[in-house]
């Protein structure tokens, strides 16, 4: 892949396999990712969307192939890559016994600029209620007000970010994330849903699914 | 779109909560969950007021027992309180979050060990002279009890979590966390217990609060690290 001066990669990906429990979820997966562009992983329900997330930002260390970050390899970019890394997963890392604006500083926030972030996924009102007494998407919308901080890191990694969001926010989110490409920044996220968004590229894990997946159980998985 | 600017990646400062803040929302997080505090404290103090009643009134047979019971206790206390310690942070997802942060695990797991000390090993401290009279311990002991049990408490805080993160993707540790942490408490009790009893023998007691002093200094430098590594293995299947 040619590194244009324009938009240099960030993220790449070469011949990657990923394993889960002992099964091969997909291989020789190539992608690259660059500044001011978004790239949707695709895929059926258990073709590994997640594991490739968790796999990326280094949570998931059962992979074969090559991650580069800025050209260095994993898991020696790693400690590189947090510094600029957003992630939010399944589990919105929203606890529910803070409110709004405490989970928000506890992401290192400060309280006027979590107020405002609060106030674009428009939960203003509800920063001072505990969030187990909000909704679903409520508290999604608590996990995604990280993206409306100033300063957000520049590579965002979303697993379904729009789960359990209405049709505002999911505008509302969409207007962000054409913000970040727009300033520079990057997204990998997993949906199913169609997006619009500028310059967006896609990866289906379907194309690279196994067919005679299984690997014999390790010994290790025999307390999960 | 031709105009976009690129900014330079690393200097994407993120914004990360230093070790105040941590402190600060663990403890606010603490005092929302009140039952995870009381019921250690509650186990300590009703089996400890159980006891005379098991063993019989006579005055010396219990002060005989007091040192090694209110430490057995103390210890049981603090390991029932420790399985909630990252439960419900890994179930959330907060977990994760503290991993992919750009500095050290050390200072958060520091953070949630000191907390919990303060919710579980410190009022277990401060209780103890209470519990010290209805087991008639002999009044020489007082000093040394609370003293070692603040030191001792606070080690077991800090190495029981290293247990917490080994054991948090298990859904029932109940049994696998005592394993793993019994051993590793062994030298605190015995020394915990060895200053109580020498202190009512009426010997020097410094030298065993020297060594669980030494026994703190090492679990606060060296738990956190094995705590922040088993958090790592734990997420990582």
């Amino acid at each position: 892949m040619p590194v244009t001066p324009k938009f240099p990669v960030v993220l790449q990906v070469r011949d990657l396999a990923c394993d889960r429990d002992g099964r091969r979820l997909f291989e020789g997966l190539d992608f690259s990712l660059c500044t001011g562009t978004a790239i949707q992983i695709k895929g059926s329900n258990g073709a590994g969307k997640t594991t490739l997330l968790r796999t990326l930002i280094g949570t998931a260390s059962d992979f074969r192939g090559e991650i580069l970050w800025c050209g260095s390899p994993f898991p020696g970019a790693l400690p590189v890559l947090r510094e600029s890394l957003l992630y939010i997963g399944h589990q919105g890392g929203v606890r529910d016994s803070l409110t709004p604006l405490e989970n928000l500083i506890w992401y290192g926030a400060t309280r006027e600029s979590a107020l405002w972030a609060l106030d674009c996924v428009d939960l203003s009102g509800f920063e001072g209620s505990l969030c187990h007494g909000l909704s679903a998407g409520e508290n999604r919308r608590v996990a995604l007000a990280r993206l409306f901080l100033p300063q957000a890191p520049s590579l965002w990694i979303l697993d379904e970010p729009f789960t359990a969001l209405d049709a505002v926010g999911v505008a509302t989110l969409e207007q962000q994330m054409a913000a970040h490409l727009h300033s520079g920044g990057s997204i990998l996220l997993t949906s199913h849903q169609p997006l619009s968004l500028g310059r967006l590229a896609s990866v289906d894990l379907s194309d690279f699914m196994v067919d005679e997946p299984l690997v014999a159980m390790e010994a290790e998985h025999v307390f999960s | 779109m031709s105009s976009v600017d690129i900014h330079p990646l690393v200097s994407g400062a993120r914004a990360v909560p230093d070790f105040a803040t941590f402190l600060r929302i663990e403890m606010l997080l603490a005092l929302r969950r009140r039952a995870d505090i009381a019921n250690p404290l509650l186990f300590f103090v009703s089996v400890l007021a159980l006891l005379p009643l098991g063993l019989g009134p006579e005055p010396e047979l219990l002060a005989n027992v007091a040192p090694g019971m209110i430490w057995v206790m103390a210890l049981l206390a603090t390991l029932l309180s420790q399985e909630s310690l990252l439960r419900s942070d890994f179930e959330n997802g907060t977990l994760e979050q503290l991993t992919l942060l750009p500095q050290p695990l050390y200072f958060a797991v520091l953070a949630k060990s000191l907390v919990h000390w303060i919710a579980t090993g410190l009022p277990l401290a401060l209780l103890s002279p209470l519990l010290a009279v209805m087991l008639n311990l002999p009044g020489e002991g007082y000093l040394c009890l609370f003293v070692s049990l603040l030191m001792g408490t606070a080690s077991l805080s800090l190495i029981g979590a290293i247990g917490a993160a080994l054991t948090v993707a298990v859904r029932r540790p109940g049994l696998l966390l005592a394993l793993i942490v019994m051993p590793l408490y062994v030298p605190v009790l015995i020394f915990g217990t060895g200053a109580v009893q020498a202190a009512i023998d009426g010997y020097a007691y410094s030298a065993q609060l020297a060594i669980l002093a030494a026994l703190l200094a090492a679990a606060a430098a060296l738990a956190p690290l094995a705590t922040a590594v088993a958090v790592r293995i734990s997420l990582d299947n």
